[in-house]
Parts: structure tokens; C-alpha cells; sequence
């Protein structure tokens, strides 16, 4: 009984195991099929039903290809390119977030996608505090999260509009990281899974690349900047192996582009100049490919665990506590410290 | 009036009737100039990572920066605007070109970047004060010509276009500076987005009211490939520029350039970018900035600063009040030596007399 259930619940993610029952668990082995594996296609089914949800923000100068970017790693038109001919607006004066939400579909599984757009961050002459309304907007959706669950009567499904994901864009500047740069990691990364990436980068040579890339991950660690994927995160050798792999390769070196040429034969997505095609998906060229690879195809659901797990607790354990302090309440519920709140907590592990 | 025989290059010329010689002049004045060879300072702004350095090395087929020191980001939280002038002299073919490059590193890095231009305006100011000064003084056969003659300013490519901080920077000083816009590491444009992006900067420089230094036209009597040639430069403002000094071999030939894994980019292929461009107008219009500079900006300086006595800003001020006592002081002074001299001349006249 007790494997059957270890077995369903892993798939999903992994709950602390109950410290009364580990030491009792013993393995068994199965003398023919009995059918527990089809519990994942039974998950499976549930889940092409509920579909995904994922909440991405792109940060950064204008003009370093957020918006390509986003379309080329959804490959639909998800987010309205500023370079458009019709598009004469100038830089705006204060940093807005504006997001867009589509519903893509492949191969019947449907991803609610969000992504949250932040123009004129870093485009002023004077840019202190630009990060503030992001940080504001940020917390208000944990907070709106927060409030949801700690209601009474609380929704089947609460509606997730955290920020899952923040792709920062660094330009490839060659040298290191700007002061604006470190300053916004330094406070994103406390609340929120920081990609950084380098934008446009097929303007640096390999070499200059690698030297770029290894003052970047100095000026991080110089500055205890923890980016996404996070060391501590890594829950057991398998994963330490994988994200390390990543590690090594951060911040991934991308171009963007949604156009098709012709290459030996072959439509590829790249950019044309008058000395060679740039391919976006040729690893040889750019990393964009592996970008894809960790926020889609890999670290999607871990993107959302750990926003769920880590960032989303610390905020709520930081309100809690507040709530506590201060005596203003987010609802009756909450009163008393020990044993509604315990409750509450391990109801919302799931 | 026989001028023919004077200067050398006797016989060159036919005995005709009515040529006098003084045809000869302008290679005198060639001759004079090779001697006494040219100086030229060139002002390079723009924000960290652009490829300034890179580009001035190209352009002069020199290494102007040997030993770079690239600060880490902590450290450039702390700095400010700094300005750096390295003086290098090049000769080719016996002509002698005294060439000093200000670079302004720090321009553009800082999160609060209001105050980043006034020290490059204060530099400015202060070599046209420190011009104007030799020219009113006493000795002015070696005045050294430190103006700023021209400024290349780097656009980013990554941008849509200039950026609030590109604009305030060029109406601060377009009237103090032949500003020249270049756009940087221009290979990471196609040639649709590079046409784009020239039309969108000329636009907002039209709409900002910046003046940018203007290509004079060619003369109508100038050959039609010289007017070929400015009317192609004329075109190509702001030029998109790639610079580089290494060596890659390309169909059997050592070309500069960069390498990419899709390709070679190179640096003096006119399809690639408009290096030759900016190196031609450069080398062809440096005598032009010069003028420019002497006649337009410097001109105005000195009318705003002598109609305005002891009331400039800055740290000029206090050579400011100075500047005209001593002036007069030295006026002065003048008269003195005159009337001096005069004294000596009345009594040498007298002195044989008296013989």
C-alpha cells in the first residue's frame, strides 16, 4: 500500500517523506504485472485535461530581442514585437508591465502561457529604482496567490499568476556586467528564478563569448548572485549532474529571429547578412537551442516547483509573520499562530 | 613681380608670356604643411563594450591601448566619468600626424547617468579656454592645438534607435564639437534592420534639432569621382562600423576581420560595413573639421566668452576674471615695449649723427 502510494506521488513532486512510516517501507518485489505504471497515463490524461500554466517575464534595455526571443521560443506570435513599422511610440518614461496571455496547443496538451513584458526598464538616463515596480508587481502576485489560499471557501484550481520565470537580458557588451545589471539580480534573485541570458550575441566571436561568459558567472558569484538553477535546489545526484551541466553553460549566449531562409536545402529559422546565415537552432552557432531545452522541454515543471516550494513560501512565511506582528489580519483564520496555520501548511504541500 | 625664379623649381615652368609662377603656391604650402606636420584630436564617446577601442586601432593600424584594464562591475559602481588622452604620433609617406585620442571611459555606466557629460563639456570648454589664452598672449609661434576637432559618437546597435541619454549627450554639445555618429559593432545588423535603424537616428536627430557635422559638398569643379565620393558619404551618415586587428585568412589572403562560426566579417569590405567610409572621411575632411572647429565652434566660445567677462562657469571661472586683467595687463605692457623700442630707434638714428 504504502510503495503504491510513494510511486503515484512521485511523478509530481517530491513531498517530504512522513518521518513515522520511511523506516517501515520496505521493498517488494512484483512476481507478474499488476498495473500500478498505468497510474501515469491516468496522471497524463488529468493533466492534458487541466493543461499547464507558465508565467514568464522578460527584463531588459529595449531593443535587445525580448519579444523575438519569446516568439521564436513558443513559435507563435505571443508577444507584440516593438520593431514593428507601424510601432512610432518612443521610450516610455517609467517602467510598465504590460502582459499578454495566450493559449498554445501541441499534440493536444494546452499551456496557458503569460508573458509579462517590462519596456523601459533601463532605457533613462537616471535609472534608480527601475527594478521597483517589477519587484512591486512581483509580490503582488503571491500575494493575490496568498490571499486565494487562505481563503474559506477557496477555488478548486486557484489561478496561478506568479512570475514562474524572469529571463534577464544582458547585452553583449564583451566586458563584464553593468551596474544595473548586478543591482537588479542581486534583488530579483531573492524573489524570483533569474535566467539571464546574453541578447543578440551573434555579434561576439566564440572567444570573446567564453571570456564574456566567464566574467559574467565571476561577476555573479563575486556579488553572491544566485541564478536559476540554484545550487541548494538540487535534490539529489541526478540533478546536481544535470543542472551542473547547465551551470557551467550560463548565461546562454541567444539570437532570436523568426524568419526562414534557405540552407543547404533546408528552411531554418536564422538571420541572413551578406556573410553567412546565423542559425538560431545550430547549438554550433548559438545557444538557443539549450535555453529551449531548460525553460520547455526540461525545467518547466521545475521552474514552477520552485516558484511554488521556495520563493512562494519565503513570502509567505515573511507575510505570515508580519501579519502576526502587526495584528493586521488577512483573514479571521489566521489568528491564532500554532494550530490553524500548521494546518494550513501542510494542506498547501501538495 | 618674378616670382618663377624664386622658389626652387626653376625651368619647370615655360617662360610664357604673362605667367607670373605664383601657380607654385599651393606647393609651398604642401611642402610647408609636410614639414610641420598636422595634429588632430579626436574625442571618443560612447558607453562601455561599443568597440571605441577596437575601432581607433583599426582605423590607425596602431595598438593605442596595449595593456587594457577592464574593471569588474563592483568597481565601476564606484567610477565616474573619467578622461583619458593618449597622444601618438603616426608618419606615412613623410607626412607627420600628431594624433590625440580622448576617450571617455565610465560614459554611460553608471545607473544614474545625469551628471556623466558635464566633465567631457568641462574638457571641452577647457582646451578652448587654454586656446583662446594662447592666442591673446604675447608668444604665439608655438601654440599647441589641443581643441577637440572632431567627436565620434557610438550609437548602440542593440537599440531602436538613440537612446534619451544619446540625445541629451549631442545637444550638450553640438555646438561645441564636430559630432560625427557612428554605429557600432554593426555586424550584429542585416542590411534591412541597418537601413532602419540609420533612417530612424537621422529622423530623431532631424526632430531633436541636433546639428551633426555636415560633409561640405564637393566643389563643381572637382572631379565626378570626388563628387561621386561625397555624394556616397553624404549618404551613408551615420556610418555602421566593425572594427578589428586580427588577421584571418580568407581565400588565401590575410584580411582583417572577425570570425564567426557562420562566417568571416570583413572589416574593409565595403558590402560589410562602412569602415572605408568613415576612414575616408576622415582622412579627406580632417583639414575641414580642423576649419570647422577654428571658424564655428571656437569662434563662438570666444564671442560668448569675451562679450561675458569674469561671469563663466565652472572651474574656468577664476582664469575667467583673470584672463582679462591680464589681457589688459599685457596690452599694456605692449604699448610699453613700443614706445620702448621707439626710444631705442630715435636714439640710434641720433647715435651716428653724432659719429
Amino acid at each position: 500500500m504504502r510503495e503504491a502510494e510513494k510511486s503515484m506521488a512521485e511523478p509530481q513532486s517530491k513531498p517530504d517523506p512522513d518521518p513515522k512510516t520511511e523506516a517501515t517501507v520496505t521493498g517488494l518485489d512484483l512476481f507478474g504485472y499488476v498495473g500500478i505504471e498505468s497510474v501515469l497515463d491516468q496522471m497524463r490524461r488529468k493533466a492534458v485535461k487541466t493543461g499547464f500554466e507558465f508565467n514568464i517575464m522578460v527584463v531588459g534595455q529595449s531593443g535587445l530581442g525580448k519579444s523575438t526571443l519569446v516568439n521564436t521560443l513558443f513559435k507563435s506570435k505571443v508577444s507584440r514585437k516593438s520593431c514593428s513599422p507601424s510601432f512610432e511610440e518612443g521610450i516610455s518614461k517609467t517602467v510598465n508591465l504590460q502582459s499578454v496571455s495566450h493559449v498554445i496547443e501541441e499534440k493536444g496538451v494546452k499551456m496557458k502561457l503569460t508573458v509579462i513584458d517590462t519596456p523601459g526598464f533601463g532605457d533613462q538616463i537616471n535609472n534608480l529604482n527601475c527594478w521597483e515596480p517589477i519587484m512591486k508587481y512581483i509580490n503582488e502576485q503571491y500575494e493575490k496567490y496568498l490571499k486565494e489560499e487562505i481563503n474559506i471557501n477557496r477555488k478548486r484550481k486557484i489561478p496561478d499568476t506568479r512570475v514562474h520565470c524572469c529571463i534577464y537580458f544582458v547585452p553583449p557588451t564583451g566586458h563584464c556586467l553593468r551596474p544595473l545589471d548586478l543591482e537588479f539580480m542581486k534583488r530579483l534573485g531573492k524573489v524570483v528564478s533569474v535566467v539571464p541570458v546574453i541578447a543578440k550575441s551573434d555579434t561576439l566571436t566564440l572567444d570573446e563569448r567564453q571570456r564574456f561568459k566567464e566574467r559574467i558567472r565571476q561577476d555573479l558569484w563575486t556579488n553572491g548572485i544566485k541564478v536559476y538553477p540554484q545550487k541548494e535546489y538540487d535534490e539529489d545526484t541526478e540533478d546536481r549532474i544535470l543542472n551542473d551541466k547547465i551551470r557551467e553553460k550560463i548565461p546562454f549566449a541567444v539570437v532570436g529571429t523568426d524568419k526562414e531562409h534557405q540552407v543547404n536545402g533546408k528552411n531554418v529559422l536564422g538571420r541572413k547578412t551578406k556573410w553567412g546565415v546565423i542559425e538560431v537552432e545550430n547549438v554550433a552557432h548559438c545557444e538557443f537551442a539549450n535555453l529551449r531545452d531548460l525553460l520547455i522541454r526540461s525545467h518547466l515543471q521545475d521552474l514552477k516547483d520552485v516558484t511554488h516550494n521556495i520563493h512562494y513560501e519565503t513570502y509567505r512565511v515573511r507575510r505570515l509573520n508580519e501579519s502576526n506582528l502587526n495584528g493586521i489580519g488577512l483573514s479571521t483564520p489566521l489568528a491564532s499562530v500554532n494550530g490553524t496555520a500548521v494546518r494550513k501548511e501542510s494542506e498547501s504541500n501538495l | 613681380m618674378s616670382q618663377s625664379g624664386e622658389k626652387g623649381k626653376v625651368g619647370e615652368f615655360p617662360e610664357a608670356a604673362g605667367y607670373v609662377g605664383f601657380a607654385n603656391l599651393p606647393n609651398q604650402v604642401h611642402r610647408k604643411s609636410v614639414k610641420k606636420g598636422f595634429e588632430f584630436t579626436l574625442m571618443v564617446v560612447g558607453e562601455s563594450g561599443l568597440g571605441k577601442s577596437t575601432l581607433i586601432n583599426s582605423l590607425f593600424l596602431t595598438d593605442l591601448y596595449p595593456e587594457r584594464y577592464i574593471p569588474g562591475a563592483a568597481e565601476k559602481i564606484e567610477r565616474t566619468v573619467q578622461i583619458e588622452a593618449s597622444t601618438v604620433e603616426i608618419e606615412e609617406r613623410g607626412v607627420k600626424l600628431r594624433l590625440t585620442v580622448v576617450d571617455t571611459p565610465g560614459y554611460g555606466d553608471a545607473i544614474n547617468s545625469q551628471d556623466c557629460f558635464k566633465t567631457i563639456i568641462q574638457y571641452i570648454d577647457n582646451q578652448f579656454e587654454r586656446y583662446l589664452h594662447d592666442e591673446s598672449g604675447l608668444n604665439r609661434r608655438h601654440i599647441v592645438d589641443n581643441r577637440v576637432h572632431c567627436c565620434f559618437y557610438f550609437i548602440s546597435p542593440f537599440g531602436h534607435g538613440l537612446k534619451p541619454l544619446d540625445v541629451e549627450f549631442m545637444k550638450a554639445i553640438h555646438s561645441k564639437v564636430n559630432i560625427v555618429p557612428v554605429i557600432a559593432k554593426a555586424d550584429t545588423l542585416t542590411l534591412k534592420e541597418r537601413d532602419r535603424l540609420k533612417r530612424r537616428i537621422l529622423d530623431e536627430i532631424a526632430q531633436q534639432g541636433i546639428r551633426i557635422y555636415q560633409l561640405p559638398d564637393a566643389d563643381s569643379d572637382e572631379d565626378e569621382e570626388f563628387k561621386e565620393q561625397t555624394r556616397v558619404l553624404k549618404a551613408s551618415i551615420p556610418f555602421a562600423v566593425i572594427g578589428s586587428n586580427q588577421l584571418i585568412e580568407v581565400k588565401g589572403k590575410k584580411i582583417r576581420g572577425r570570425l564567426y562560426p557562420w562566417g568571416v566579417v570583413e572589416v574593409e569590405n565595403p558590402e560589410h560595413n562602412d569602415f572605408l567610409k568613415l576612414r575616408t572621411m576622415l582622412v579627406t575632411h580632417m583639414q575641414d573639421l580642423q576649419e570647422v572647429t577654428q571658424d564655428l565652434h571656437y569662434e563662438n566660445f570666444r564671442s560668448e566668452r569675451l562679450k561675458r567677462p569674469g561671469r563663466s562657469t565652472g572651474a574656468v571661472e577664476e582664469e575667467g576674471v583673470d584672463k582679462d586683467r591680464i589681457l589688459m595687463q599685457k596690452e599694456a605692457e605692449l604699448r610699453r615695449m613700443q614706445e620702448m623700442i621707439y626710444q631705442m630707434q630715435a636714439q640710434m638714428r641720433m647715435k651716428p649723427a653724432d659719429e
